[in-house]
């Protein structure tokens, strides 16, 4: 067994036995929801049917809809999708990179940043499909054999690559978390009563039987899953960023993009995280796991990526100036000072300067200022999407052709329709998976858990 | 240059599909709806295209439209649109397909009128002439302001107007070598009065 030295921080709290984390996992799922869970659950499904009603709008009437213009083609639709696939990437960062550099932090919070992934990848394929103008030909961006005659995809197009690293993303993502929760299911299927549930998760552990076979098999497809998912983490938010890099536009034309992409990307993704996780831990009762420590590790995460996005940001503006390219030059004194300034100073604001407090000890463990900061980084984050699109659309080489975006309605509803969506996953997923890895958990039990440390300690 | 009025030497200038030939739009459209053609066109394949208006926000000059609506039946459409009803409807140009909504159009330089040219050449089997084929625009021009023609016959106008040392590309440094050839504006303006020029 590992040893793990007395002064490093307990990963578990109180006094648990492996059969008290089975029970203090399971409980959400044999128990009944309380008040709270029905009332938030109400309020995302009302949210997310205004989301679908205006999708459907926007299908059955047109693009138009949308406050797009010919300068500004792509807006809300794209700002929300990049928003979207990156607080997807902290899931798969947290299971696949953290379990290779052998991070135990990890086993408290992957099961629900990988199920946050999971549904915010989701939230994300919607806009690239709604936002096109025909989406009843949307299985033409696949490269399909076909009887139109020589027609083929266009293998030049970011849009293409898109379409490829989305969706294996999302293929790699899915068959890790739910390789991860098949043991768990087991369990859960051990001890249900009602026969409804025991064949609900009998189907959905794939007759796990647990023995000592099933567990190195299981170890390995981890591994060999960690090992594929990893450059993933980098390459979809690389490619998501080629979209705009690849392009001749001011302000997109920027080889910075992918680097700086994924460590936003990564940013956010924590944030979510941790904005979703400091309640779940309150609403679930999962103190004793998801301790003051963890939360402190992922607010080191958020103050490193976002203090390199903001080295990214500073760059950025440093670069349009010395390369003396006057567009360049000026598609950032635009996005600094013209129209759509607040919007650079909100991203700069919530992105750059507010996580900065994490630096403070007093702030990075405190749940209310935790939680406080990582709603700053959501919001930071859509914004540094919308500066990039809107404010280099709209003000680009002739000035004939400048223009202003406004949101209609029917953007505001798509947008926080997702959001309601999302959180109808997210609040399902709380109810009927194990929200945390509890069999994962119970390896670290006799290393980290408080009780045995200090046994350990008094040898 | 974001107040027009404080820059009194504005000029008007006629701005369609450059038809690059190193086309931002091309490279991004992920079902390859628009493609250049051998004679130098950029094209536009509408049935093809699934809106995703990439095309549109790589174009630096940004002369793509889009369908946002179904203009010849959306109601919002009715008092502006004249082709919604059958009468009004004959003004459409029946060479020319209505686009529906939801895909991408631009200028095509009339394309219809370059392959009717090029066919009533062929039927007469004699080369095709310079002049002969006209885009709606150059037909229109009352100071025959816009020339079209065959930018490979040495001997055609558009070559000679294209060579002259007033013809320039518009955005030129951005490295997408149009098509479409302007002529500088000659302005005897103080300003340029006061800078001698060799």
């Amino acid at each position: 067994m590992q040893k793990e030295s007395a002064i490093r921080e307990p990963l578990i709290l109180g006094d648990k036995t492996y059969h008290q984390i089975t029970e203090d996992v399971c409980a959400p799922v044999e128990g009944k929801a309380n008040k709270y869970w029905y009332m938030a659950f109400s309020v995302a499904v009302i949210v997310a049917l205004w989301g679908v009603g205006c999708i459907l709008y926007t299908i059955g009437r047109g693009i138009g809809v949308w406050g797009l213009n010919t300068t500004v083609d792509w807006a809300w639709d794209i700002t929300n999708f990049v928003w979207w696939v990156g607080i997807g990437h902290a899931g798969t960062l947290i299971s696949a990179v953290l379990l290779l550099f052998r991070q135990k932090w990890r086993m408290a919070i992957n099961r629900s940043a990988e199920a946050m992934t999971i549904f915010a990848v989701m939230m994300a394929a919607l806009f690239p499909g709604i936002h096109m103008g025909r989406i009843w030909m949307a299985y033409w961006v696949f490269p399909l054999p076909n009887q139109f005659g020589s027609l083929w995809v266009n293998f030049n197009s970011p849009l293409l690559w898109d379409v490829f690293a989305i969706s294996t993303y999302f293929s790699v993502s899915l068959v890790f978390w739910y390789i991860g929760l098949i043991p768990d299911f087991a369990t859960i299927r051990d001890r249900a009563v009602k026969p409804v549930s025991k064949m609900a998760y009998s189907v959905l552990s794939f007759g796990w039987t647990g023995n000592a076979k099933a567990w190195i098999r299981f170890e390995e497809v981890s591994l060999v899953l960690a090992g594929l998912a990893t450059p993933l983490v980098f390459s979809v938010h690389s490619i998501v960023s080629m979209d705009f890099a690849t392009s001749v536009i001011p302000g997109w034309h920027t080889t910075i993009f992918p680097p700086y992409f994924v460590a936003g990307a990564i940013f956010s993704g924590f944030a979510m995280v941790q904005t979703l996780l400091l309640i779940a831990r309150k609403v679930l009762s999962l103190e004793s796991y998801i301790t003051v420590k963890h939360i402190e590790y992922m607010n080191i995460v958020i103050v490193i990526t976002g203090s390199i996005v903001g080295v990214a940001y500073l760059s950025e503006l440093f670069i349009s100036w010395y390369s003396g390219v006057e567009y360049e030059g000026y598609a950032f004194m635009n996005r600094a000072t013209g129209p759509y300034w607040w919007a650079y100073a909100s991203m700069m604001t919530c992105n750059v300067i507010i996580p900065q407090l994490f630096w403070f000890k007093g702030i990075r463990r405190s749940l209310i200022t935790s939680f406080i900061l990582s709603i700053f980084v959501n919001v930071g984050m859509w914004f540094e999407r919308f500066v990039i699109i809107v404010t280099s659309l709209h003000r680009d080489f002739l000035p004939s052709n400048w223009g202003m975006f406004h949101p209609t309605f029917v953007d505001v509803g798509i947008f926080l329709g997702t959001i309601g969506i999302f959180f109808v996953l997210f609040l399902l997923y709380s109810r009927f998976f194990p929200v945390l890895a509890l069999n994962e958990l119970k390896s670290i039990l006799k290393s980290s858990g408080d009780n045995y440390k200090k046994l350990h300690h008094n040898d | 240059m974001e107040v027009p009025s404080e820059y009194p030497e504005v000029g008007f200038m006629p701005l369609m599909c450059q038809h690059c030939n190193h086309a931002p739009c091309e490279t991004v459209c992920p079902v390859a709806a628009t493609t250049h053609s051998d004679e130098g066109f950029n094209q536009m394949t509408y049935n093809r295209c699934i809106g995703t208006r990439y095309c549109a926000n790589n174009c630096p000059y940004k002369v793509r439209r889009f369908n946002w609506f179904n203009y010849v039946a959306d109601s919002k459409f009715t008092n502006l649109n004249p082709a919604q009803d059958d009468l009004s409807r004959m003004v459409l140009n029946p060479d020319v397909v209505v686009r529906s909504r939801g895909v991408m159009e631009k200028c095509s330089l009339c394309v219809q009128r370059v392959q009717a040219g090029k066919l009533a050449a062929k039927k007469a089997s004699e080369p095709l002439r310079d002049g002969a084929i006209q885009t709606a625009c150059s037909a229109a021009c009352p100071t025959n302001a816009i020339t079209f023609g065959d930018i490979n016959d040495k001997s055609s106008k558009v070559r000679t107007d294209a060579m002259n040392d007033r013809a320039y590309h518009l955005l030129e440094e951005v490295g997408v070598k149009p098509n479409v050839w302007y002529q500088t504006k000659v302005r005897n303006s103080m300003q340029t009065a006061a800078e001698p020029t060799a």
